[in-house]
């Protein structure tokens, strides 16, 4: 895809996102805050990588730095072998709320990646009631919310709104895919089905995944590699492979090595945890 | 549909009433023309004189549409500028309060140096009555976007135009429409203001050399030309805002539906 000569030498061609040597710093001088203490990070293309951690510990802060939204204060990421910003790789993302656009229905909030995102903006005008719309129709469909596409954002609950959401951050195939507690805010129920389908279509489209959570048991269920983060300032402080088979279901959640993996996890983080909060 | 409908006939009703009572009060105590008019009387001038007052409708028409084209365009431009940085904001809102400020007719005078009495000081009255509400108004709609909305954007690596397009400017409609009802109404009173002082034509001429021969069922006729002309604009850009921002006032579909 990115001719070989068009890398940068300082990354390595068999990672799809790297962070190499990344802080990340507030204010200046004194009231210097370091969110980000010195971190490495890398995945593999078709990866799905959970960040697990104590909050405020820089977990969305990485996701922001891996999709350009932020800029490190020093280090290097890469995307693709490119810095990131300067690569051409489709990204994305889905948020802890479902930030949806109100004025639009909720099928033309799911196709407005196809809008911005090369190289389907050049076709938006032309394929915007026929194939763009059938793709968002298709995956409208596969979150069950095929009778919704014309409805507005606020006629649908949280969990719809989040499915729509899910969506919208993969209509335009990308081969980056951040998801930022996603399903954070929705009851058990949801969370799990949401689960379901996020998994399935991981598998269907493999893009690359950096998935944040507080949730232990979403991590274990859904991805491939965890880190575990701790706080202030923020850094990966463990980094383990999920050994168990694919496609992954709730019952696997209650046998004992997928227990004694959440408990491990949860003894890093409390052991992580901010003095203050600790005490 | 039926709440909707009696607030409608209750409204109708008030207007009525107003100059039911006014038409009453004047019968009452033999209020005289010279001071204050009946409705009835000033109804029988309007359709008496309608050939001589329709070019003069006309003419303030016109010239209060174009300087409230003229508002909206540079309103807009200096509204985005204005809400799309932080730092622009903070800068130019003191200077924008300042020409608020300003009574626009100590400006008519300058105008008329500048163009000479006419056709051009009354728009350009018009045009500075109502640019401050639409700036002010789409500054604000751009400055309060959320960012979690833009954020959706960047994620997508889309341009700062792109953003705008397709969230600031959408987001900032409600605000837009509400300052354009507001705006359509002072462009009248700045095209008046100008007419009274500085223009052979139009209705705020008719009412002012009206006043001078005592004419006063005239005068408020021509009150009466520019409150309905007013309404009736101001009605338009209500339609318009509705169609356009419906998805700002679903409180009142939810009720309704």
């Amino acid at each position: 895809m990115t001719p070989a000569t068009d890398l940068n030498p300082r990354t390595h061609p068999q990672y799809f996102v790297e962070l190499e040597e990344v802080t990340l710093s507030y204010g200046r001088d004194d009231k210097k805050i370091n969110a980000l203490g010195l971190t490495n990070l890398r995945l593999k293309q078709g990866d799905f990588v959970a960040l697990v951690g104590p909050s405020g510990c820089g977990k969305s802060t990485v996701l922001k730095l891996v999709s350009g939204l932020i800029n490190a204060s020093t280090g290097h990421v890469y995307v693709a072998g490119r810095q990131v910003g300067a690569e051409s790789v489709r990204v994305g993302m889905a948020f802890q709320n479902p930030t949806m656009l109100p004025w639009l229905s909720v099928r033309e909030n799911v196709m407005l990646p196809l809008k911005i995102v090369p190289p389907f903006r050049q076709d938006y005008r032309a394929k915007r009631n026929g194939e763009f719309r059938d793709r968002a129709d298709a995956l409208l469909k596969e979150v069950g919310l095929e009778n919704f596409g014309d409805k507005r954002p606020w006629q649908l609950s949280g969990g719809m709104l989040q499915r729509a959401s899910l969506c919208r951050a993969l209509v335009h195939e990308p081969q980056l895919l951040m998801l930022d507690e996603p399903f954070g805010a929705l009851d058990q129920f949801t969370r799990e089905e949401l689960w379901a389908i996020m998994q399935e279509l991981w598998t269907k489209l493999r893009p690359t995944v950096l998935l944040v959570t507080h949730d232990l048991k979403e991590a274990g269920y859904l991805a491939n590699r965890i880190c575990v983060m701790r706080a202030r300032p923020g850094q990966i402080i463990d980094d383990a492979e999920v050994p168990f088979p694919r496609p992954r279901t709730i019952e696997m959640s209650y046998t004992p090595p997928f227990v004694a993996l959440t408990q491990r996890l949860r003894e890093l983080i409390v052991a992580a945890r901010p003095q203050k909060e600790a005490a | 549909m039926g709440p909707q409908l009696r607030r409608h006939i209750w409204s109708g009703l008030f207007i009525v009433g107003f100059f039911v009572l006014w038409q009453a009060l004047c019968w009452l105590f033999n209020v005289s023309d010279i001071v204050l008019p009946k409705p009835s009387e000033i109804i029988v001038t309007i359709i008496v004189r309608m050939p001589a007052l329709w070019p003069h409708v006309l003419q303030t028409l016109y010239t209060t549409l174009i300087g409230f084209g003229l508002g909206i365009a540079i309103g807009i431009a200096l509204g985005v500028v204005i809400g799309s940085s932080r730092l622009a904001y903070d800068v130019a809102y003191p200077l924008l309060i300042g020409f608020a400020t300003i009574p626009k007719v100590a400006v008519v005078p300058i105008f008329v140096l500048w163009f000479g009495a006419g056709g051009v000081p009354a728009v350009l009255t018009a045009m500075i009555m109502c640019i401050f509400p639409i700036v002010v108004n789409v500054a604000t709609g751009l400055a309060t976007t959320e960012p979690e909305l833009e954020e959706v954007m960047r994620a997508l690596h889309a341009s700062k135009l792109e953003i705008l397009w397709n969230v600031g400017l959408p987001r900032t409609m409600p605000y837009f429409f509400a300052s354009l009802k507001v705006s359509v109404t002072l462009a009248f009173v700045g095209t008046v203001i100008s007419e009274t002082v500085a223009s052979n034509r139009g209705i705020g001429n008719v009412m002012m050399i009206a006043s001078a021969n005592f004419d006063v069922p005239l005068v408020f006729a021509g009150l009466l030309i520019l409150a309905v002309l007013g309404v009736a604009l101001y009605a338009v850009f209500s339609v318009i805002e509705t169609n356009i921002t419906g998805w700002a006032h679903r409180k009142d579909e939810v009720a309704i539906g």
